[in-house]
């Protein structure tokens, strides 16, 4: 990679953050505006993880995210417009308004949608990469899951599964301190999550979950050896939830001090502070950077609130797929509209939750 | 052409749809190496391989996950349960994950997930279920029950092809009872999904039924036309979800008196909703109380006197009958 190009990449590493940070932001006004109806689940201090993990994939890779991990959606494609969609409820969105938050996905770009039991994600993620090499392909399943979810049994199944397969998962666990109050001290007794692996015979390794770069080595370390057909690797990033569970938790079982020891460790503005030392993020460029993610909040949130409410006449359809033939997703021809999976059959349209070109928006 | 078990019909079912189509594997417990725990995918391995015919850790949640995930991809994945009992370690799998997919996100889920269900074979508490109540009650997830040899193979096919979650339960009492063995088309068929059938016309009562309990009302019925001249007319409902609607009420409409009659637990279950649905829709046709058959409201027992007592069979039926008849 020449300077420039690196240079060129870091400044989109920043630039992801920074939207992850803001379109986070601005999900939080419009929830106290009270135009958000349900649960509002926001990830700030997160952004080197999310971000940093998926900086690491390639085409033909699969991410299984969780509801903290906007930044990797974002860096693989989908559609902020999609994701406000979803916030408000809209008819458009990819859920069709059946369902909120970030529990969308697009198999054709390597999305898995979540559900809120959280961890039952990983078994999901195992039955892509299993795919994967039945196909023989070389592509991987990025996984993740918070230090709560590694105490569910789908957690334990999933990572034993995945090695004794051997397959090309890498499972990332994001480890904010709490699962809602509930600290790391009571969620497991183990100095660090990362050596879980051991038990699985996979490597693991312990990161800082805000430094990115640092992510994005460690990350970079087990998608390479997944992707070499090694089987899975689990790396742990540490990290912290500086906010609440949800928007609705004060959080005030975190002590004013610990919040203040992760605010000053805030990854975006460590990296900041890196390439301005760097002498790669000027204020002009910082200030065009901010400007364009502004643009981007703004005009997914103006799409969301033109965008109709779902038709109450169909809250009982969608409920079973229609006959007809089934693509395998990465193969050639597979968007073919013929296939029942080519299309959002729900709609006869295409899927809606990756960024459409009239966005354009997911590169700096 | 010879004669074929009811587990032979299944086994066909897999081997063919695996032949036919690259998409389609076996994973769950003991499939592989040991060709399943009755034996429904013996050959299998030698014949598909290792990659098509999987042999899973102990791991309900993981094989039903990993199942979601094979068809997310656009596979066509059978997931095997080695008693349907175990179900409940992957039942979020199924409820939430699989269930919810198409619905919210508009990817198609073509997933199979089987296993022997039903008692009658000494299993005790947790290797005789019937699970169907909950499943038929969670939208998103079709379920359906063989009686016969032909329905066995002909669902299955029927369920690999389909595009949605699939329950489909074999009923272990049936697998190998030779008055089932059948000699089965040698051409490709499929028996639709959502499609009942009437195994006994008569004109005095209908009895709703599926499974391993469709033989037992059949003995009653035809005890019932030798001893008391009644006609009976037995329909088999096959599948669950989709409920074929128009043949209950059709039979219904001709007979005026119903009894449901099935292996599981009379609350809340398939029946209850079946009465419910006659209720409503037939209520002026109705010439008697609509009645049920099943198994008491208790977990299934292991000694032999208290299974025998517990399962729904001829004697029971036949009384019930009589009752109905004579209102």
């Amino acid at each position: 990679m020449s300077e420039a190009e690196r240079a060129d990449l870091l400044l989109q590493i920043y630039y992801y953050m920074r939207l992850t940070r803001a379109m986070e932001d601005r999900t939080r006004t419009l929830f106290l505006q009270g135009r958000i109806v349900g649960g509002v689940y926001t990830a700030q201090g997160h952004e080197a993880t999310t971000v940093g993990a998926a900086m690491t994939l390639r085409d033909g890779d699969c991410i299984v995210p969780q509801h903290r991990d906007l930044g990797m959606h974002l860096v693989r494609g989908v559609s902020p417009r999609a994701v406000m969609c979803q916030w408000l409820a809209r008819g458009n969105a990819p859920t069709l308004g059946r369902d909120g938050q970030l529990h969308i996905g697009d198999m054709h770009h390597g999305v898995v949608p979540m559900i809120s039991m959280l961890g039952e994600s990983l078994p999901v993620a195992c039955g892509v990469a299993l795919v994967m090499k039945m196909r023989r392909r070389s592509t991987v399943v990025l996984a993740s899951c918070g230090d709560g979810a590694t105490s569910t049994g789908a957690f334990h199944e999933a990572l034993n599964f995945a090695s004794v397969q051997r397959l090309p998962v890498v499972f990332v666990i994001e480890n904010n301190g709490y699962a809602y109050s509930t600290p790391t001290a009571k969620q497991f007794a183990i100095e660090q999550l990362a050596q879980r692996a051991v038990a699985y015979g996979m490597p693991g390794e312990s990161v800082d979950g805000n430094d990115v770069l640092a992510v994005m080595e460690a990350v970079g370390r087990a998608v390479a050896h997944a992707r070499s057909g090694q089987g899975p690797a689990l790396v742990e990033c540490r990290t912290f939830r500086v906010r609440g569970h949800s928007e609705a938790d004060k959080a005030d079982y975190v002590s004013p001090a610990l919040r203040q020891e992760w605010l000053t460790r805030d990854p975006i503005k460590r990296f900041e502070e890196y390439l301005t030392a760097q002498g790669l993020l000027s204020a002009e460029r910082r200030r065009e950077i901010e400007a364009r993610v502004r643009s981007v909040v703004d005009d997914a949130v103006a799409f969301a609130e033109a965008s109709p409410p779902p038709d109450p006449a169909t809250v009982a359809d969608y409920v079973f797929a229609p006959d007809g033939p089934i693509a395998i997703v990465g193969e050639p021809g597979a968007t073919d509209p013929r296939y029942v999976n080519a299309l959002d059959t729900r709609t006869g349209r295409p899927f809606c939750t990756m960024s459409q070109v009239e966005e354009a928006v997911t590169r700096l | 052409m010879t004669a074929v078990t009811y587990l032979e019909a299944i086994s066909q079912a897999i081997r063919e749809e695996m032949r036919r189509d690259e998409s389609v594997f076996l994973l769950g417990e003991d499939v592989g190496t040991y060709g399943g725990a009755f034996k429904v995918s013996a050959g299998f391995l030698e014949e598909f391989g290792p990659e098509r015919v999987i042999d899973t850790p102990m791991s309900e949640t993981a094989i039903i996950g990993s199942a979601v995930g094979a068809a997310l991809m656009g596979m066509r994945p059978i997931a095997e349960m080695q008693y349907i009992d175990f179900i409940t370690c992957g039942f979020d799998q199924i409820v939430n994950m699989a269930c919810k997919m198409y619905w919210r996100s508009g990817i198609p889920l073509p997933l199979v997930i089987r296993g022997p269900a039903g008692g009658g074979t000494h299993g005790g508490p947790f290797h005789s279920a019937s699970p169907e109540a909950w499943f038929f009650h969670t939208p998103g997830i079709k379920v359906v029950m063989p009686a016969t040899t032909y329905d066995a193979k002909g669902l299955l096919k029927a369920a690999i092809r389909d595009n949605n979650p699939v329950l489909y339960l074999e009923h272990k009492l049936l697998y190998r009872l030779p008055e089932l063995r059948e000699e089965l088309p040698s051409e490709d068929y499929v028996v639709p999904l959502g499609k009942a059938i009437i195994r006994r016309r008569g004109r005095h009562i209908t009895m709703l039924t599926y499974g391993a309990m469709v033989h037992q009302c059949l003995k009653a019925a035809e005890q019932l036309a030798t001893e008391d001249g009644l006609e009976v007319e037995v329909v088999d409902l096959r599948s669950l979800t989709p409920l074929d609607r128009e043949t209950i009420k059709e039979s219904v409409k001709r007979t005026n008196k119903v009894l449901i009659v099935h292996e599981d637990t009379l609350t809340g279950g398939v029946g209850a909703e079946l009465a419910a649905l006659l209720a409503e829709e037939l209520f002026d046709y109705l010439d008697g109380p609509i009645m049920r058959v099943a198994a008491p409201d208790a977990p299934y027992p292991y000694a032999p006197p208290l299974e025998m007592a517990y399962l729904p069979g001829v004697e029971r039926i036949v009384a019930v009958a009589r009752q109905l008849a004579a209102y």
